[in-house]
């Protein structure tokens, strides 16, 4: 029975572990295996925190025997993305600034992890600093895709939807600045979700563009997305971007039912650019929800494709300042044989930081100097507002979006390495929904040339339960986040 | 001293917030820990750390603000301002730009003529401090190594902007000193200048006396007392003085005060000028500044400077120039007004008196702190007392305040102790001055020749062995008798 354990979801883990027909060492251990047997293919974890996962099963054990309250992710193990703070564990954010970087503190969200009885068993690849949408990008080898070892997961979260969709963890966090989630989760076959801005603490994340970060969870179905949604999110006094507003409930009906809800079809993400493939899939799942009773109909988000320009100076501009701390003084790499502090400063950081990370500090540094400032910086945020007023009023008359995650499946590995301005356009449909700091979900949806394809659902701000109940609803009908990657089937064990 | 030039002066002052904690950390705001003890996540700018506005350092400028007669704006906004050094941890300042939390203030100085001033507040801004850096040798450039402490890093500071008001260094020094009265008044900040709680940069230009235009400016950094400041304005102006009369002209540039050499040096032209980068800070989304905190921290506001002033020249006549003195402390206006309740407003001008000459030099002399007043208000006004009703003389009074100083009695008890009660027993002192005058034939001899001088010198006896005690008057009535006497006797 064991051997099965790594195919339960989150929620059926945690009832078993309650009802004691399994120990949390017996759970920690099995995926430990998992990982240990899955990792040479895939390369989805920078850290496994194998010794600190079996204290914490042992631990959670004990409570269970002495019959005290357990969490609502008791005895389920959960990998975090290597840009949240884990306490005493190496912190690398993809960097070789950070190789042996170990940080002295919990993220919120870990902390709430950690208080809800998960079992934090690893720290995952990612795209140096989130910068990236292939997982190329990390300093220390890029993550597989598991439908195909050849191919890109996507980014910058690669490890954390790598490791969902291989049956590696039931759950992951990752983090989304302009689809680095939704993205991954899509390219490889799983749901990710990107919480409503404020939503989720971003205390112990470190920031890439402070006011388009958010953290969020992958899982395999939206129950358990859901389920993980409610345990990080709500207030954090110590981030002040968070909305003062309680943590999420979601809950599901018996039955799935869309009837009267209103989706709107953005004309402008089913443009030039889509594979066709992938645009029959998103007909096909229009079909599915319309057949649950819900209306579709196209409407127009007309400052959209501007987004990815403006995102392309905001991002940076924040990025150029937040990578500032990286400075060689206090932590991380520190260049040796330099004469003075400013040869220390240039050689730490030229060592430190990949191409692609130089390339957005660079670029934010520009946009924010004083001469140039209107004319980048300025009016890149009067863009971001104009976006986000596109949405305010498409949701005057719908309850969500339909659009598709990315616009085609997982490349070939190595396929973009000199072309950034491709790989940045593969966000052109997630980038807008953090400019306008929106829910969104991403659910499979199909496949097109033989890998997965996401279909992208955006709700209204802090209405994130009832976005995710109708992806729920989506799921109940579909099954194609049932189907299992290549790289299970083959692996065995 | 102008030579037909004109100074003119923009201070950027630099003020520590007295708060328990740092602006947007947990972390202890003190000085003299250990190094790198107050630290945390945030204020070493770990990777994921966030700060967060301490509503305390919100109050503390608000009520600089309300103290320095600025306006408020309704919204704290901030910006971060980039750049490079070591003890900055996250690469850049937060501060604030466009809108700062105070504008269109001013501070009244008193100059010693007695005549006011206006110096006019362009804005005070709220912003983090850096940490500090340790050179291991005697400067940075010679230095091996350098250690930082992150101690101060995140300490709440404001910086405090005034209009180009300024004319002298004397109105600077008046203006530093009235600032700190105030801000120490309000308990803003501890303004201990020793401890870097208050520093200073100087913008400085000169031009011929009645110019429309203003000169170029160069700006004085590292200045830190009121002392160094004032010099630093003399050196500056004559420095570029000197530069316009041998046909030169001025630069815009950046200046270091060296004070130990007495001279400003170049830190950077304005090419140099560094581009910070200001955009707005995201992770501290603008919050409203509520009326209703407004209104709290004002009715909060103790009597300040000026008002003491008005009060003490209104109720007791005392002069503007005093008023101002006696004002520069909240603790030399609380045991002035204890004195006077104590000994009567009738005596309110001896108090001052007695304040401003002896104890002020007295504890000048001694290197006490206002904290540290060495007499209570009840032992001068005792001593007063005395003095009024002819107990003793003012010259005995004098030795009685400094023996107060070193003890906790009363007047009346050391002038018992020390036997110092005045005499104006009539009989005793003219059998004294009788006897001086017998035992003195030189003198008598040039009083007979018409120097009448020489009765303030049998005084001046008398008092010597009465070792002080005499009253004056009756000595001096006694001695002349007894000069006439003898001269009548011949
Ligand atoms: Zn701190």
């Amino acid at each position: 029975m064991h051997d099965a354990l790594y195919n339960l979801s989150a929620t059926e883990l945690n009832r078993l572990f309650v009802r004691g027909q399994v120990s949390a060492v017996e759970i920690a251990e099995a995926f430990l295996a998992r990982i240990e047997a899955v990792e040479p293919r895939l390369h989805a974890f920078l850290t496994v925190t194998a010794d600190s996962a079996v204290e914490t099963a042992r631990e959670l054990d004990a409570k269970r025997a002495a019959g005290e309250p357990l969490g609502p992710l008791a005895g389920v193990p959960v990998a975090v993305k290597d840009n949240v703070a884990v306490d005493g564990v190496r912190m690398t954010c993809g960097s070789k600034m950070l190789a042996e970087y170990v940080i002295p503190y919990d993220a919120t969200v870990v902390r709430r992890l950690k208080d809800a009885g998960a079992i934090i068993v690893g720290k995952t690849n990612m795209d140096e600093f989130a910068m990236g949408s292939s997982g190329e990008n990390s300093a220390f080898g890029t993550t597989r895709n598991p439908w195909d070892t050849a191919r890109v997961p996507g980014g910058s979260s690669s490890g954390s939807a790598a490791s969902v969709a291989a049956r590696v963890v039931p759950l992951a966090i990752g983090s989304d600045t302009g689809g680095s989630i939704r993205q991954p989760a899509a390219l490889t076959g799983i749901v990710g979700f990107k919480p409503t801005y404020g939503y989720v603490s971003r205390y112990g994340l470190a920031a890439l563009a402070s006011s388009l970060d958010q953290i969020g969870p992958f899982a395999r179905d939206v129950h358990d997305a859901a389920r993980l949604f409610s345990i990080i999110a709500g207030y954090d006094p110590l981030d002040s971007t968070s909305a003062d507003v309680p943590a999420p409930q979601p809950e599901f009906p018996s039955e799935p039912d869309l009837k009267g809800v209103r989706f709107g079809m953005p004309r402008e993400y089913f443009g030039e650019g889509i594979d066709a493939e992938v645009k029959a899939r998103l007909d096909e799942a229009v079909a599915t929800l319309q057949d649950l009773g819900a209306e579709v109909e196209e409407c127009s988000l007309p400052h959209s494709k501007y987004g990815l320009q403006a995102y392309y100076v905001i991002l940076p501009a924040e990025a150029s300042a937040n990578l500032a701390r990286f400075d060689g003084v206090r932590y991380g790499h520190r260049a040796k044989d330099v004469a003075d502090v400013a040869e220390m400063y240039v050689k730490t950081r030229t060592e430190g930081f990949g191409h692609e990370v130089k390339r957005r500090i660079m670029i934010g540094t520009y946009v924010l100097s004083s001469d140039v400032y209107d004319k980048y910086y300025k009016k890149a945020q009067q863009i971001r507002t104009l976006v986000a007023r596109d949405f305010d009023r498409v949701f005057e008359e719908f309850d969500a979006l339909i659009t598709p995650t990315s616009p085609e499946v997982a490349w070939p590995l190595g396929e973009r390495h000199d072309d950034p301005i491709r790989t940045y356009a593969a966000d052109v449909c997630t980038i807008p929904v953090n400019l306008a700091g929106l829910p969104a979900v991403s659910v499979p949806c199909g496949f097109a040339h033989g890998l997965p394809v996401g279909l992208q659902l955006v709700g209204k701000r802090f209405e994130d339960s009832r976005l995710l109940q109708f992806a729920w609803a989506y799921q109940q009908v579909t099954e194609f986040h049932k189907v299992q990657p290549p790289l299970n089937t083959e692996g065995g064990r | 001293m102008t030579n037909g030039w004109e100074t003119v002066v923009g201070l950027e002052v630099h003020v520590e917030l007295a708060t328990e904690t740092k602006v947007w950390c947990g972390c202890k705001n003190e000085f003299g820990a250990e190094p790198n003890t107050n630290v945390c996540p945030v204020c070493l700018a770990l990777p994921g750390a966030l700060p967060v506005l301490n509503e305390r350092a919100l109050e503390l400028i608000i009520k600089a603000g309300l103290a320095l007669n600025c306006q408020i704006e309704r919204v704290a906004s901030f910006h971060r301002k980039n750049y490079f050094y070591p003890d900055l941890p996250t690469g850049y300042q937060i501060t604030q730009f466009d809108l700062p939390l105070c504008y269109d203030g001013y501070v009244e100085i008193t100059k010693a003529d007695g005549t006011s001033k206006r110096i006019r507040i362009e804005r005070i801004h709220l912003e983090n401090d850096a940490g500090k850096l340790l050179h291991a040798g005697d400067d940075v450039a010679a230095a091996h190594s350098s250690l930082v402490d992150f101690n101060r890093a995140g300490v709440p500071l404001i910086e405090i902007v005034t209009k180009p008001d300024i004319r002298s260094a004397e109105e600077a020094g008046l203006f530093l000193n009235k600032l700190r009265s105030i801000l120490k008044y309000t308990g803003v900040s501890d303004v201990k200048m020793e401890e870097g709680s208050l520093r200073c940069d100087i913008n400085i230009s000169v031009r011929p006396e009645g110019a429309a235009e203003y000169g170029t400016r160069c700006e004085l950094k590292n200045v830190n007392s009121v002392a160094h400041m004032m010099r630093a304005i003399e050196y500056e102006a004559a420095r570029q003085i000197d530069i316009i009369t041998a046909g030169g002209v001025v630069e815009q540039e950046t200046r270091s005060w060296r004070n130990d050499r007495g001279v400003s040096v170049l830190l950077r032209t304005k090419e140099d000028a560094e581009d910070y980068r200001y955009f707005p800070e995201p992770d501290l989304p603008p919050v409203a500044v509520a009326e209703e905190l407004v209104g709290k921290v004002r009715a909060s506001l103790p009597e300040l400077p000026d008002a003491v002033i008005e009060r003490l020249m209104g109720d007791y006549g005392l002069s503007r120039y005093d008023a101002s003195l006696i004002a520069t402390e909240r603790e030399y206006v609380t045991w002035f007004d204890e004195a006077v309740e104590l000994a009567g407003a009738e005596q309110a001008k001896a108090v001052a008196n007695w304040q401003l000459n002896e104890l002020f030099r007295i504890m000048n002399e001694r290197g006490f702190g206002p904290e540290q007043i060495p007499v209570t208000p009840n032992q001068l006004a005792g001593l007063l007392k005395l003095i009024q009703d002819g107990t003793i003389t003012g010259k005995i009074a004098k030795d009685v305040f400094e023996k107060m100083v070193d003890s906790d009695l009363d007047a009346a008890t050391i002038v018992k102790r020390e036997g110092l009660t005045q005499v104006s027993d009539e009989d005793s002192l003219r059998e004294i001055a009788r006897r001086l005058v017998a035992e003195n034939p030189g003198p008598v001899q040039q009083w007979i020749d018409g120097k009448e001088t020489v009765a303030q010198w049998f005084m001046g006896q008398v008092m010597k062995e009465t070792r002080g005690r005499a009253n004056p008057q009756v000595a001096l009535k006694l001695v002349i008798e007894a000069l006439n006497e003898h001269t009548a006797e011949r």
